[in-house]
C-alpha cells in the first residue's frame, strides 16, 4: 500500500492514541486547523479535544506543560510547528526536560515526545529554514532522532513514546509529501541504530533527514562513473551510533558527511571528530563534509539552492576525495 | 469607534486613504495570481480586508518614526512609502528587491524609511520595538516606534514582557494589534481566557483603545491621538484594531475553521467599500474618481510586475554577502 510520509506520521499518532490512554497530542493548530502540515488532520474528530489539544501561540508554556504532564504520569506528544519556533521553548527543553532526571538524582524522568518540522528548501527565508537538530544533539539528557524513511516515520514514534526520556523527533518539511511503500512486516524500529540505505565499497556518505535522498541521488550518479558509495542514515543524532559509523568507514576507508546544518560547531564536526578519534588509521583520505553555506538561508530560489547541499555538490566532494585524496 | 472627533473628512484626505487601500488591494490580488504562476514562492500572507489599518496608521506617523512589522506586511510597507517596484521585486526574489532577494514576502526592510522589517516569528518584533523606542527616548528624540502584531502574538511571553518593559520605562512606543480574530486556524476565543486585548494592556498601566479597524479614518484618528500623547511623554499605548482577513492565512490554508458566511459578512463591511460609500454619500468623491484611483493602482502594479520580471537575479557569487556588516568607508 502506498503511503505519504505525513500519513505515516498520522498513523503512528493514531496507533499511540489508541494503544495508551495516557497519550495525547498538543500544539498549535493541531486540531481544528488539521495541523500546519496536515499531519494531524482528522484526529480531533476521532479523538476529541481532550486528547487533541490546540494551544495558543505559547511555545514555552505548552512545551513546559508537556514536561509537567509527563512528570504527572501522562505521555504527551507535543508538536512544535517547526524547529524555528522551538527557540521560544529552548529554556524548557534545555533547562528542564534535559536536566530533571539527572538533577533529581534519578527520581524523576520526563517521558515526553516533541515532534518538530525542520529544514530548508521551500524558500521560506532565514527565520523559517533552520536545521537546528545538531544543536539539540549537543544536549545530554535529550534523545534526538530523525525519521527519514517512511518506515521510520511510521514506527519511530512508538519507540519514542516507549522511552522514559525526552525524545525530539525531527521531520524534514520536504519529506511530508514523499510517497512510497512501507516494509511489510516491519512493526518496530529503535532509536539507537544507524542504517545502511545503500551498500558500497569506495566511500561512506554519512547523513540523515532529507539529505539522505540527496546522498542516494549522488550515489546513483557516482555509480555510473564506477564509484560505489555507501549511504549511512544516522537515524539517531543522540546517541550517535559510533559502531555503525566506524564499521562502514573501516570498510570504505573514506567518509563524506552531509549535513543540512552549518559546518562550524556542527553535528558534522562531531561525526568527523569521532571518525578521526576512532578510525584514523583506517582512513585513506581526510574526512570531508558537505554542509549548508554559512549564511542565514536566503529566500531567492537560486540563492537558497546554492546554500544547501545538493546531489551535485555531494558527488563533487566524493570525486575530489577519490582523485586528490584531499578533503572537500 | 467612528470618525467623530474633531476631524473633518476632506476630499483630498479621503481620496488619499482610499488610494492607499486600493494600491494595497491591487498589489495583494496580483500577488495571489503570481503565486499561482510560481513567480512568488515561500509563504505568502495577504492583507486583503485589513488595508484600513496600514493606510490609517501610516497617514498619522512621521517619516522619522520607526516601524516594526510582521510577515503580513505588504500593506504596511506600501503605505509607508516603500516603492511598489522594490516590494514586488522582493517577492520575486530579485536583486532589486527591498531586501535584495534574501528576505522575500515575510522580510521586507527599508532602513531609509525606518521600516525595521517583516518579522516571521510571531511576537518576535515586540522586544525589538522596545529597544528602538528606548533608543529614541535616550537620545531625546520626539519620534516614536510603531509596532504591528496579530491577535495570536498576544499569547506569547514576548508580548507581556515587552508591554511591561515599555510601560515601566515610559517608552515612546505604540503597540498596534491587528486583531483579525484568528491566528491561523485558532479563533481568539479558543486561544485567550480574556479576549479583550485592551484589558491586558491596561494591566500594564498603559492607555489602550479598541478601534474599528475597517475604518481607515477612525484608525488614523486613533493613531494621531495616541501619537500626540506619546510624543508628549505619556509613555506607551496600545491600539487594538478590530479587523478581518478576507483570504486564507497563507497559500496553504483550506480554511476549515471558519464559515464562508462569516467571511462574506465581513466583506460587506470591508474597508474599501465602506470608505467609498461614505465619500460618495458625503459628496466628496464621484464614481469617476473611484475608477481613476483603481486604474492608477492597477497601472502601478503592472509597472511593478514588469520591473520585477526584468530585474536581475543576485549573482550566486554574492551569496555570502551581508552576513556581517560591510563597512562603508
Ligand atoms: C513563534 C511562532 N510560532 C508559530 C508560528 C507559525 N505561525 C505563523 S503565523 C501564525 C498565526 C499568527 O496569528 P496572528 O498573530 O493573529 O497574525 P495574523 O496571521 O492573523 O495576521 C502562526 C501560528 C510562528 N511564525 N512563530
Ligand atoms: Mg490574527
Amino acid at each position: 500500500m502506498r503511503i505519504a510520509y505525513r500519513d505515516a506520521v498520522r498513523e503512528a499518532i493514531r496507533d499511540a492514541l489508541k494503544a495508551d490512554p495516557r497519550v495525547f497530542l498538543m500544539g498549535e493548530d493541531v486540531g481544528r486547523y488539521g495541523g500546519s502540515y496536515a499531519v494531524s488532520k482528522g484526529l480531533l474528530e476521532e479523538f476529541g479535544p481532550q486528547r487533541i489539544r490546540d494551544t495558543p501561540l505559547s511555545e514555552s508554556a505548552f512545551v513546559g506543560a508537556g514536561i509537567g504532564a509527563a512528570l504527572g504520569g501522562l505521555r504527551p506528544i507535543v508538536e512544535i510547528m517547526t524547529v524555528n519556533f522551538s527557540l521560544l521553548a529552548l529554556d524548557q527543553i534545555v533547562n528542564n526536560a534535559a536536566t530533571l532526571s539527572h538533577m533529581s538524582g534519578g527520581q524523576l524522568s520526563v517521558p515526553l515526545v516533541i515532534r518538530l518540522a525542520t529544514g530548508a528548501g521551500r524558500q521560506l527565508g532565514a527565520q523559517h529554514s533552520h536545521s537546528l537538530e545538531g544543536w539539540y544533539a549537543h544536549i545530554p539528557g535529550l534523545r534526538i532522532a530523525v525519521p527519514a524513511t517512511l518506515d521510520d516515520a511510521r514506527r519511530m514514534l512508538a519507540a519514542a513514546l516507549a522511552s522514559p526520556d525526552p525524545v525530539l523527533l525531527f521531520e524534514h518539511l520536504y519529506l511530508y509529501n514523499m510517497e512510497g511503500e512501507l516494509t511489510p512486516g516491519l512493526e518496530r524500529v529503535d532509536l539507537e541504530h544507524a542504517a545502511i540505505r545503500r551498500a558500497g565499497r569506495d566511500v561512506t556518505l554519512i547523513t540523515y533527514g532529507w539529505s539522505l535522498y540527496k546522498c542516494l541521488a549522488a550515489a546513483a550518479t557516482l555509480a555510473q562513473e564506477g564509484i560505489d558509495a555507501e549511504v549511512l542514515d544516522l537515524r539517531a543524532l543522540r546517541p550517535l551510533d559510533d559502531a555503525a559509523i566506524m564499521a562502514s568507514v573501516r570498510r570504505t576507508r573514506r567518509a563524506v558527511i552531509v549535513d543540512e546544518g552549518w559546518r562550524s560547531g556542527s553535528l558534522s564536526a562531531e561525526v568527523a571528530t569521532r571518525i578521526v578519534e576512532q578510525a584514523f588509521y583506517d582512513l585513506d583520505a581526510p574526512v570531508a563534509r558537505v554542509c549548508t553555506a554559512e549564511v542565514p538561508v536566503p529566500y531567492a530560489k537560486h540563492l537558497e539552492a546554492a546554500a544547501l547541499p545538493s546531489p551535485e555538490t555531494i558527488a563533487a566532494a566524493v570525486r575530489n576525495l577519490l582523485t586528490s585524496g584531499a578533503g572537500g | 469607534m467612528s470618525a467623530a472627533g474633531g476631524y473633518a473628512l476632506s476630499r483630498e484626505h479621503g481620496l488619499e486613504l482610499l488610494r492607499q487601500m486600493l494600491r494595497i488591494r491591487a498589489f495583494e490580488d496580483r500577488s495571489y495570481r503570481l503565486y499561482g504562476e510560481t513567480k512568488i514562492r515561500g509563504f505568502l500572507h495577504l492583507y486583503n480586508g485589513e488595508e484600513a489599518v496600514a493606510a490609517g496608521v501610516m497617514q498619522a506617523l512621521r517619516p522619522a518614526d520607526a516601524i516594526v512589522s510582521t510577515y503580513r506586511e505588504h500593506g504596511h510597507a506600501l503605505a509607508r512609502g516603500i516603492s511598489m517596484n522594490a516590494v514586488m521585486a522582493e517577492l520575486f526574489g530579485k536583486q532589486t528587491g527591498c531586501s535584495r532577494g534574501r528576505g522575500g514576502s515575510m522580510h521586507l526592510f527599508d532602513a531609509a524609511k525606518r521600516f525595521y522589517g517583516g518579522n516571521a516569528i510571531v511576537a518576535g518584533g515586540l522586544p525589538i520595538a522596545v529597544g528602538l523606542a528606548l533608543a529614541q527616548k535616550l537620545q531625546h528624540q520626539s519620534d516614536l516606534t510603531a509596532c504591528f502584531f496579530g491577535d495570536g502574538a498576544v499569547a506569547e511571553g514576548e508580548f507581556h514582557e515587552s508591554l511591561n518593559l515599555a510601560s515601566l520605562w515610559k517608552l515612546p512606543l505604540l503597540f498596534i494589534c491587528e486583531n483579525n480574530l484568528y491566528a491561523m486556524g485558532t479563533a481568539l476565543e479558543r486561544a485567550q481566557a480574556e479576549t479583550d486585548i485592551t484589558t491586558k494592556a491596561r494591566a500594564y498601566r498603559m492607555e489602550a483603545t479598541a478601534v474599528d479597524g475597517m475604518d481607515a479614518f477612525a484608525v488614523e484618528e486613533a493613531v494621531a491621538d495616541a501619537a500626540r500623547k506619546i510624543r508628549n511623554g505619556a509613555g506607551p499605548a496600545l491600539l487594538e484594531m478590530r479587523t478581518y482577513r478576507f483570504r486564507a492565512h497563507s497559500m496553504f490554508d483550506p480554511q476549515l475553521y471558519r464559515d464562508k458566511a462569516e467571511v462574506e459578512a465581513w466583506q460587506k463591511k470591508g474597508p474599501i467599500v465602506s470608505l467609498t460609500t461614505r465619500l460618495k454619500a458625503l459628496g466628496l468623491m464621484t464614481e469617476e474618481d473611484y475608477q481613476r484611483l483603481e486604474r492608477e493602482a492597477e497601472a502601478e502594479v503592472e509597472t511593478a510586475v514588469g520591473f520585477a520580471e526584468s530585474s536581475p537575479w543576485e549573482p550566486v557569487s554574492e551569496l555570502a554577502r551581508f552576513v556581517y556588516a560591510e563597512h562603508i568607508a
